[in-house]
């Protein structure tokens, strides 16, 4: 107590301290290890080497995978802008038109997080099933093919992901539309806009940081995700999260691994920057969440 | 305003209704599958297609021990993890809101790092460190794991809830005397309580519910998330979507009656 009192400037240090320890010890760290990893070459029987001639790993790890990297990007993006239709609607009638049932209806957005992830996208197979409440009536109808299934497609990947990830599109989304001065929009119309002119020229602009830090926070666990394409998907719709997890838990090729998920980090890191110069840091941090 | 303005914006308005009721749908039906099927009979391995309705994967919820034991683990790890990110995670959120200093901004943005970086990532990474110190894999290390990916939700819900904070009434407190250990106490504690308890129960949840940095840092240990991934293939017990169900209900139910005594306690203020 008396040290802190002699020196003030120690408390938020101290305070900081476990924190940032917790992390250096078990983000910064494991990334430098990942990196280093990276580097090696050798098997786990027979011990692993460094050395940086092994830059290799780089390039023979793209040459081998790149098919799965560009479909991990293209999945993600199709997702994201998914994502985007479902999510900007919504989080425009919970701010602007929901009134009591605001705090209800926020609540029933993230309730998807309070059960089984696995759980939840193995759910899609029944939802999405050959003979499912989906399939199953247009098929009896005869308004689709009876061999045609939605199950081990592209779409069905897709899909999925979408499913998982739109909450972290909504909110950020209702974040900003809620924080709208409504005086903003009723000085638009007082001005003669319609509501269409205020909608494109007030409210859309103001919630572009929402919409930004949405798609990133959608976009980044998209491309990265192994879940989707496992559970719904086909071998031909492996992404890159696939191969990582076959790498380091199976195969254990740790180097490939490491260089493969040491390039998806950089990646993102680039995109997560490019954002960050649109956006400045202060805005993309506090509207995460 | 013509009469075609008047119904188009009215159309419109429907139209955002009905979207939005169907994204909502969008969203539920998924959780509805999971508690229908924990009132499924399937018939042979695989509960993917509704069969008959019964009760006895309720009344059977104990079956099978290697399940029981998955959930108790994933139980337990949650719990441990949960005291010590949001411990930690409020104390940084503290230092970073209320202090100005060298670096503040890098290490916000440091802090927010981890939530721009793949479940994928963070898991694999932290195997690579493991494996290269060869730190025996298990429940110790799940439980770094979960903290470190816990932190930083609790950090940047923290911060959300302490930039409203009125300083004015530890300035108060102080005035009348009491020193800054009963300060923190007696004013500053009950008034973020209702944050902590709300990063809490993110980081239970969080915790309770990862597979992928889980999957990665386990090695023979089995959670809930993970029992459920071996099973994929042989036909998940239909006492898992039971288990499921009850988190379920369990969370919406605290996160309910935590709203409800915030708002008590927010109709009792003069």
């Amino acid at each position: 107590m008396g040290l802190i009192r002699r020196h003030p400037a120690l408390v938020p240090l101290l305070l900081l301290a476990p924190g940032l320890t917790w992390l250096v010890s078990f983000y910064l760290a494991p990334n430098i290890q990942m990196f280093a990893s990276s580097f090696w070459s050798g098997t786990l029987e027979s011990g692993f080497s460094f050395s940086f001639s092994n830059w290799t790993n780089y390039t023979d790890a793209l040459s081998k995978y790149q098919q799965q990297y560009a479909r991990s990007i293209q999945y993600g993006f199709v997702a994201t802008l998914i994502c985007f239709a479902i999510a900007f609607p919504l989080a425009y009638f919970i701010a602007f038109k929901a009134g009591r049932a605001r705090s209800v209806l926020l609540f029933l957005v993230v309730a998807p997080f309070f059960t089984s992830y696995l759980l939840r996208t193995i759910g899609w197979r029944t939802i999405l099933g050959d003979d499912s409440i989906i399939l199953g009536p247009l098929k009896a109808a005869g308004l689709v093919d009876p061999a045609a299934r939605f199950l081990d497609t592209p779409f069905a990947v897709i899909a999925g992901i979408a499913y998982n990830f739109v909450p972290f599109m909504i909110l950020p989304i209702y974040v900003s539309l809620e924080k709208i001065d409504r005086r903003l929009l009723e000085a638009a119309q007082d001005l003669y806009a319609s509501s269409w002119g205020a909608f494109r020229r007030v409210t859309l602009p103001l919630a572009m940081p929402g919409i930004f830090a949405g798609s990133l926070l959608t976009f980044i666990p998209a491309i990265g995700d192994f879940i989707n394409a496992e559970l719904l998907g086909n071998p031909n719709t492996t992404m890159v999260g696939n191969v990582i997890q076959r790498q380091f838990l199976v195969d254990r090729d740790y180097p490939t691994a490491a260089a493969l998920s040491f390039m998806l980090m950089v990646l993102i890191l680039a995109g997560v920057a490019l954002y960050g110069r649109l956006l400045g840091t202060e805005e993309l941090t506090s509207k995460a969440i | 305003m013509s009469l075609i303005r008047k119904i188009a914006a009215v159309a419109a308005s429907r139209f955002l209704t009905i979207y939005a009721s169907l994204a909502l749908l969008y969203l539920l039906l998924p959780i509805l599958t999971v508690a229908l099927f924990s009132f499924n009979d399937p018939i042979g391995r695989s509960n993917y297609s509704w069969a008959s309705f019964t009760f006895d994967n309720w009344l059977t919820l104990f079956r099978d021990p290697t399940l029981v034991s998955a959930v108790g683990i994933s139980l337990r790890i949650a719990l441990v993890s949960t005291i010590i990110a949001t411990t930690i995670g409020t104390l940084m959120a503290m230092a970073l809101v209320r202090y100005q200093f060298k670096f503040r901004k890098g290490i916000d943005l440091f802090i927010f790092l981890p939530l721009a970086t793949p479940e994928i990532v963070l898991g694999a990474s932290l195997l690579t460190l493991f494996v290269t110190l060869r730190i025996p894999l298990g429940e110790i290390t799940l439980i770094l794991a979960h903290v470190m990916f816990n932190v930083s939700y609790v950090v940047v819900t923290m911060k959300a809830r302490l930039a409203g904070f009125d300083m004015r009434l530890e300035e108060a407190a102080a005035d009348l005397g009491a020193t800054p250990w009963q300060t923190f106490w007696r004013v500053t504690f009950p008034l973020i309580l209702p944050g902590i308890a709300a990063s809490a129960v993110l980081a239970f949840g969080l915790s309770l519910d990862d597979f992928v940095i889980t999957r990665f840092n386990a090695g023979q240990v089995q959670t809930f998330p993970v029992y459920i991934y071996l099973k994929v293939q042989k036909g998940i017990p239909p006492q898992v979507n039971a288990f499921a169900t009850l988190f379920f209900v369990a969370t919406v139910s605290l996160v309910a009656i935590g709203a409800l005594l915030q708002r008590r306690r927010a109709n009792l203020k003069p």
